[in-house]
């Protein structure tokens, strides 16, 4: 009898020595490198020397994905909405010009010191977005948006104005590489950013911390019930992607010596949402291959259609709510995860 | 050892003019298994809501080791000990068990916050979860979708779930509802493994259950405590019994 309860005990001991064993490789298996981002940075690195002719156009997505990357941290990962992202990136841009216009022509400090300034506007403002229901965020998010925008508006003797602010040169980045006629400092520079800016999140996204964001997302009643203090996991995420925003901001400022009163309209937010709905959100490569679609289509849209563009964009837009959210939010998980698939099933 | 663990003063709850909690007055022992019987709509789901701080008391003060946590966050009632289950299923449909579990052991661990390591870094937590899992028999499916799992596995995570917390007070909400016959038991015979000094507020319809699970047992009615006692005591009241028939009394 002895012997049978021993042996009882052993089985349970190696079936939870199983269970450990698969954990871990579960675990394993959820933060490991997927095959579409090996696939993102080969192009975008490729693409430095394959198109050449391109690197305009190639910054513009880059500057969008990093902002769309920013936005999936808050909507993607804690479900927050948000129709005032560009408070963030337009600050983070003017401040970024301000900064080389008064004080220093490098761009990475401004860089740095726009998305801090950014990280704090979020930090404060995220307090605002802690109550209330979408539709409350919806329109606080907005509302600290266009204010924004008119007090950049209404200080034209340091903004600009209605004129935007120019008149500025951005110094060679680091004193080493000047921006060049053809944007390909400016490009690989963006692209440096955004995938520095990438990895955090990536990190961040596998973390304890990234898991408790969806879990606030996914189930806040019982998010609550398991200990996790929603609050403070939100103020954190929002103020990050407000600093990730501003940098965003600063990288077109510093790409184009030109901060147009544009960076904090409203379609900056409406686009950046749109960009999210079409690259899917909370796996942090939907705002990459968002703002590469989005992008392209725009572009050719315009130029087959130039009055017109943004009708079909809306008729696109309007077909793919049709299609159901889930079902795009979920397009890339069809595509192979892994180079060699028989793996998977050990 | 002994004493009050958890208390409430007067506690009410109205939604509009509906009273769901009239005056509550409850004193739970550590190391208890109380059970809260009485019949549907009598506000015993509300009454365990409040405890937990999900909603808000009209009137009132709820009290946890003689300290007032009336106005306590829920979160900061779980990191006091204090947690439930719900009646009806409250998971993260998008993760896997693993990451459910995890997350809940993160948490208690107070690493929740840590936005650097991934979660593979801790072994520890990993580990714990798969072993928490395997007790629940849920090991099997560990890496699949929360939402895709059949009625009664989702129904032992939720149970799992409110273990990884390691509670010092644990409510049970319905915990066999939905859980097929033949697990019930093994539910109910993991919860009465719990130590001693882990006290235990059971709801629950099937009077089998709760009689040979509880050690004393409160009948609510109406929002209120129609009456208390012992397993013997009310088992043998006339009036519990005309209550769940829906007699008047």
């Amino acid at each position: 009898m002895n012997a049978i309860s021993q042996d009882v005990t052993a089985m349970t001991a190696s079936s939870a020595a199983t269970a450990e064993g698969r954990a871990a490789k579960f675990m394993k298996r959820r933060n490991r490198i997927r095959f579409y981002e090996i696939l993102v940075w080969v192009a975008a690195v490729a693409a430095i020397f394959v198109a050449p002719t391109k690197l305009l156009i190639l910054t513009e997505i880059a500057i969008l994905a990093l902002f769309a990357v920013s936005l999936d941290l808050v909507l993607g990962f804690a479900g927050i909405v948000s129709l005032g992202h560009a408070a963030f990136f337009g600050l983070g841009a003017y401040i970024a010009g301000l900064i080389a216009l008064h004080f220093i022509a490098e761009p990475v400090v401004g860089l740095i010191v726009a998305g801090l300034a950014s990280g704090v506007l979020g930090f404060l403002t995220s307090f605002l977005i802690l109550r209330g229901s979408d539709l409350t965020r919806l329109m606080t998010t907005l509302g600290i948006a266009l204010m924004m925008a008119e007090v950049a508006n209404q200080m034209a003797w340091l903004t600009g104005g209605a004129d935007g602010l120019g008149g500025f040169t951005v110094g060679p980045i680091l004193g080493i590489f000047e921006f060049d006629l053809f944007g390909r400092n400016g490009y690989i520079y963006c692209l440096v950013v955004l995938f520095l800016v990438t990895m955090i999140a990536r990190r961040l996204a596998f973390s304890p911390f990234g898991l408790s964001l969806k879990a606030i997302k996914g189930n806040p009643m019982r998010a609550g019930m398991v200990g996790v203090p929603a609050r403070r996991r939100i103020v954190a995420v929002y103020t990050l992607a407000a600093v990730f925003a501003g940098m965003g901001g600063a990288l077109l400022t510093q790409t184009t010596s030109f901060v147009s009163p544009d960076v904090l309209a409203f379609h900056r937010s409406a686009d950046l949402l749109m960009v999210l709905v079409i690259g899917g959100t909370g796996y942090l490569y939907g705002g990459i291959f968002g703002a590469i679609i989005f992008t392209l289509l725009k572009d050719w849209l315009s130029v087959v259609t130039p009055q017109y563009w943004m009708f079909w964009i809306g008729l696109i837009l309007v077909a793919m709510v049709l299609t159901g959210r889930d079902r795009l939010a979920r397009w890339i998980e069809y595509l192979p995860e892994r180079f060699s698939r028989k793996e998977a099933d050990r | 050892m002994t004493g009050i663990v958890l208390e409430t003063k007067g506690l009410k709850r109205r939604f509009g003019a509906f009273l769901a909690t009239n005056d509550v007055s409850l004193k739970v022992e550590r190391g208890a298994r109380h059970a809260l019987i009485g019949p549907n709509g009598a506000g015993k789901t509300t009454l365990i809501n409040l405890l937990t701080g999900v909603q808000p008391p009209s009137e009132g003060q709820v009290f946890l080791e003689g300290e007032d946590i009336t106005s306590l966050a829920s979160f900061r009632r779980v990191k006091r000990g204090l947690t439930r289950t719900f009646q009806i299923n409250q998971l993260f449909t998008d993760f896997t068990p693993l990451e459910t579990a995890a997350l809940a052991i993160a948490e208690r661990e107070g690493i929740g916050h840590n936005l650097w390591r991934s979660i593979t870094g801790y072994g520890k937590v990993v580990d714990e979860a798969a072993a928490l899992l395997d007790r629940f028999g849920l090991a099997s499916v560990m890496g699949e979708r929360t939402g895709t799992l059949p009625y009664g596995k989702q129904r032992l995570l939720e149970i799992a779930l409110a273990f990884a917390s390691k509670p010092r007070v644990l409510l049970l909400d319905e915990p066999a509802a939905g859980v097929p016959e033949d697990e019930r038991h093994e539910v109910l015979a993991i919860v009465s493994d719990l130590p001693s000094d882990v006290t235990v507020v059971l709801i629950e319809h099937d009077m089998d259950l709760v009689f040979s699970f509880a050690s004393r047992i409160s009948v609510l009615v109406a929002g209120a405590i129609f009456t208390e006692g012992t397993v013997a005591e009310i088992s043998a009241d006339p009036r519990v019994k005309a209550v769940y028939l829906g007699e008047n009394v």
